[in-house]
């Protein structure tokens, strides 16, 4: 059984491969010559892969004809960009105003601390990415916090642990409950 | 033409000067770090504060503009303390140390310290962090002593239009690199060093072979000649406080003799052999197109520059075939050192250390190409840059001011004028010119006068000029009438100008020199610092002196040219010459 499914797996990588970059060979000739378009091209190149992979950046290097170190440069410069594939679980933090007063950075520390990541990058396990937002509408509940679909209000750092144990244990057990909040 | 007022010194600018260069016209001067003449004005580093009247904090005066009755100081308590400050902080994240570092003589930020009367530091701050990249063979990266002025990306990216540099990531936490702070071995860099040049402090710099050279003069069993560049005579004087534009050939030779070379040489040997080489191929191609209808890859690009030579492997593949195929003259010399001389003095060629000493980076990595080795070993040991060489005349001990005037060592120390002027923009192309015209007319005089073909000299980015053929005979009677199309460029972004203009129908030239570094080899990445168009101009006036006080000023003169092929290579673009002088390309991605 395990071969077949490598075949399979295998096969499948390779015909998407050749399309994600198709896809994105589209979006760079639209904005080939276009002033300004490195970063609505990078967007939608995060938007086709997930995330930003060598293959991709390159791609768009020589389809813009922007030297690769000045790409790097400006994927480096957002957080929003993201090199590494995102984490099956992606935590945004509410670093809105009501939720900052009201405690978001703390939250946002101690998730840092917990899973040993810094914003924008994701865990070791693939389990977890860690990104800020600035609002998630719950200022009346702040600080606010998401994972995946799911919305906490009122989160304490204290509780940090006990709510990513929850998907640490989701995801053993099995997944498919993870988004069911939404 | 605003009028402003600077210290009290009444000055009148052209619309659009900023007030430093306001300050500089009415001879004041303002100190600066991520300034850089006719590159770049950001206002980034925060060095060159002044007052202005009428404004609430400091202005930094390379990026304001002066304006009509502006009233500016730039020597206030204030001031003075404004720019400490940032001195201080600069010093305070700099993982640095100046007692061991190789800038010391002439770091920017170590001066800036002393000039502002910095003598202790009352800040502590987060180093940068220090990563070390020694992966090329022409240049090592210290980003602990980086200071993030952008001058090295700007002329990368702008100057040189390769884009190796640029800032990574952000905040304090920013590095000044290649992509995803990987080596630049791995990043399309063309090892042109002029991001060293510019370079304000010990971030970047030329890998140090100085050493591997005193090793080489103690081995007995070695013998360790040298090779100086046509650019370095020009320059090295500045290591030892002369003004630039001061000719130090024969005080160059004297200070070589002393370090202990067994022979002293020059590689405008093989600049003329270059021409011999790369005039006869530029014929041999345009006989192929005009009269055997043979379809040639035209216009020839002359291959004397290295970083030029990586920048068409990486950027223009599909025109390698436009490059002559002439090794450059730095090759040449060891190709022919190997062979021809080593037999000569019955030495085998394993047993022989090639030393050059270059204005270039990118002729460190040249010379480690795998393919250098047709004498059947290394061609080339050991390049120097000009500043290595003023620090180990420095280390030996030696007053090079008080040394007599040398000649050079026969045979391969033998040359022509057109060898000098190899050093700037516009030179390799008169060497050719003149040697190429005495050979269609059988040597009927040059239509220039004084053997200078002034449309292609100076420091304009790109320079044409066209020449008509009269008087052609023989094997080239067939030139008669032709007008011959040349272009020079120097500098990359200006070499992929022409290109472009070739690519788009725009222009149609039978050859092209193209210079790697702004002003040619006089401002080459190795050269001593700092080098500005002004020192540039200087260092050309100077060349073009060497070629005036020659007697023989044209390559095929050369006597021991002549007798290179006469006992050993046969005739130019020969068998022979094929095998040792001449060289291949590679096609390498442009990402
Ligand atoms: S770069 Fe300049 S300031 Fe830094 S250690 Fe070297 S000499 Fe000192
Ligand atoms: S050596 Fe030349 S190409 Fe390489 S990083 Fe420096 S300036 Fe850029
Ligand atoms: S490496 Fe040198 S030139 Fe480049 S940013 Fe750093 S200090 Fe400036
Ligand atoms: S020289 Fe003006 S800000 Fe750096």
């Amino acid at each position: 059984m395990s071969e077949e499914v490598k075949q399979c797996s295998c096969c499948e990588e390779e015909a998407s491969e050749e399309e994600l970059l198709a896809r994105l060979d589209e979006v760079i000739e639209e904005y080939q010559g276009k002033p300004g378009a490195l970063i609505p091209v990078l967007q939608y190149a995060q938007g086709i892969y997930g995330y930003l992979p060598e293959v991709a950046l390159k791609r768009v290097a020589l389809g813009l004809h922007k030297p690769y170190s000045e790409v790097a440069g400006v994927v480096g410069f957002y957080s929003y960009f993201s090199t590494v594939p995102r984490g099956k679980n992606l935590i945004r933090v509410c670093l809105g105003t009501a939720c900052y007063v009201r405690g978001g950075k703390q939250v946002l520390d101690a998730i840092k601390s917990r899973l040993g990541i810094d914003v924008g990058e994701t865990t070791e396990d693939r389990l977890f990415s860690l990104e800020i937002a600035r609002c998630f509408g719950a200022c009346g509940l702040a600080p606010a916090m998401s994972i995946g679909d799911e919305v906490f209000k009122r989160v304490r750092p204290a509780r940090v642990p006990e709510i990513l144990s929850r998907y640490n244990e989701v995801d053993a057990e099995k997944e498919g409950v993870v988004n069911v909040a939404g | 033409m605003p009028t402003l007022t600077i210290d009290d010194i009444k000055v009148e600018v052209p619309e659009g000067t900023s007030v430093l260069q306001a300050a500089r016209q009415a001879g004041v001067k303002i100190p600066t770090l991520c300034y850089l003449e006719d590159v770049q004005a950001i206002g980034a580093c925060r060095v060159c504060l002044v007052e202005v009247e009428g404004a609430k904090t400091l202005i930094a005066s390379c990026t304001q503009p002066a304006t009509e009755g502006m009233v500016v100081k730039t020597n206030t308590g204030k001031v003075r303390s404004g720019r400490r400050t940032v001195v201080e902080l600069l010093l305070s994240e700099h993982e640095g140390d100046c007692k061991v570092c190789s800038r010391s003589a002439d770091c920017e930020l170590r001066t800036l310290a002393e000039d502002l009367g910095i003598g202790e530091l009352q800040y502590t701050g987060e180093k940068t962090k220090r990563l070390v990249d020694q992966s090329t063979p022409a240049l090592v990266r210290d980003t602990g002593k980086c200071i993030s002025c952008r001058r090295c990306v700007t002329v990368c990216n702008e100057v040189q239009n390769v884009g190796a540099l640029f800032a990574q990531g952000r905040g304090f936490a920013t590095l000044i690199g290649p992509a995803f702070a990987q080596d630049l071995s791995d990043a399309v860099c063309v090892q042109c060093g002029q991001c060293a040049a510019v370079c304000p402090v010990g971030a970047i710099t030329e890998r140090n072979q100085i050493d591997e050279v005193w090793d080489a003069l103690e081995d007995p069993t070695k013998t360790v000649i040298v090779q100086t560049a046509p650019a370095i005579r020009a320059a090295l004087g500045e290591c030892f406080q002369y003004p630039p534009g001061t000719l130090v050939t024969g005080k160059m030779v004297a200070a070589l003799r002393r370090m202990g070379f067994d022979a002293v040489f020059d590689t405008d040997f093989t600049a003329d052999l270059t021409i011999m080489e790369e005039g006869t191929e530029l014929l041999g191609r345009l006989k192929k197109a005009l009269v055997d209808g043979e379809s040639v890859a035209l216009p020839q690009f002359s291959s004397c520059s290295p970083g030029w030579i990586n920048y068409m492997e990486h950027f223009n593949p599909d025109m390698l075939a436009n490059l002559s195929t002439c090794k450059s003259p730095q090759q040449m010399f060891g190709a022919v050192a190997k062979t021809y001389y080593a037999k000569k003095i019955g030495v085998e060629p394993e047993d022989m250390v090639v030393v050059s000493v270059m204005p270039c980076t990118a002729k460190k990595f040249e010379a480690a190409r795998p393919e250098m080795n047709d004498s059947g070993v290394q061609d080339v040991d050991i390049v120097l840059t000009t500043r290595e060489l003023g620090a180990m005349i420095t280390q030996a001990g030696i007053d090079f001011r008080a040394l007599p005037d040398e000649e050079m060592d026969a045979p391969l120390g033998i040359s022509t004028g057109a060898a000098d002027i190899f050093a700037n923009t516009g030179g390799v192309m008169e060497a050719a010119l003149r040697t190429a015209w005495a050979i269609v007319t059988d040597s009927a005089p040059f239509p220039f006068p004084n053997l200078h073909v002034e449309p292609i000299a100076g420091l304009e980015g790109v320079k044409t000029a066209s020449v008509k053929v009269t008087g052609a005979k023989g094997d080239w009677a067939f030139l008669e009438g032709a007008e011959l199309k040349v272009a020079v460029a120097h500098g990359l972004g200006n070499a992929q100008k022409v290109i472009d203009q070739i690519r788009n129908g725009e222009a149609e030239y039978h050859f092209v020199e193209v210079m790697t570094c702004p002003g040619g080899c006089i401002g080459g990445g190795g050269q001593p610092r700092f080098t500005t168009n002004e020192v540039r101009r200087k260092r050309i006036e100077a060349i073009y002196k060497e070629d005036e006080g020659r007697e023989l000023r044209q390559s095929h003169e050369n006597p021991a040219v002549c007798a290179l092929y006469e006992e050993y290579l046969g005739a130019p673009c020969g068998e022979l010459s094929h095998d040792l002088l001449h060289t291949h390309y590679y096609e390498h991605e442009r990402v």
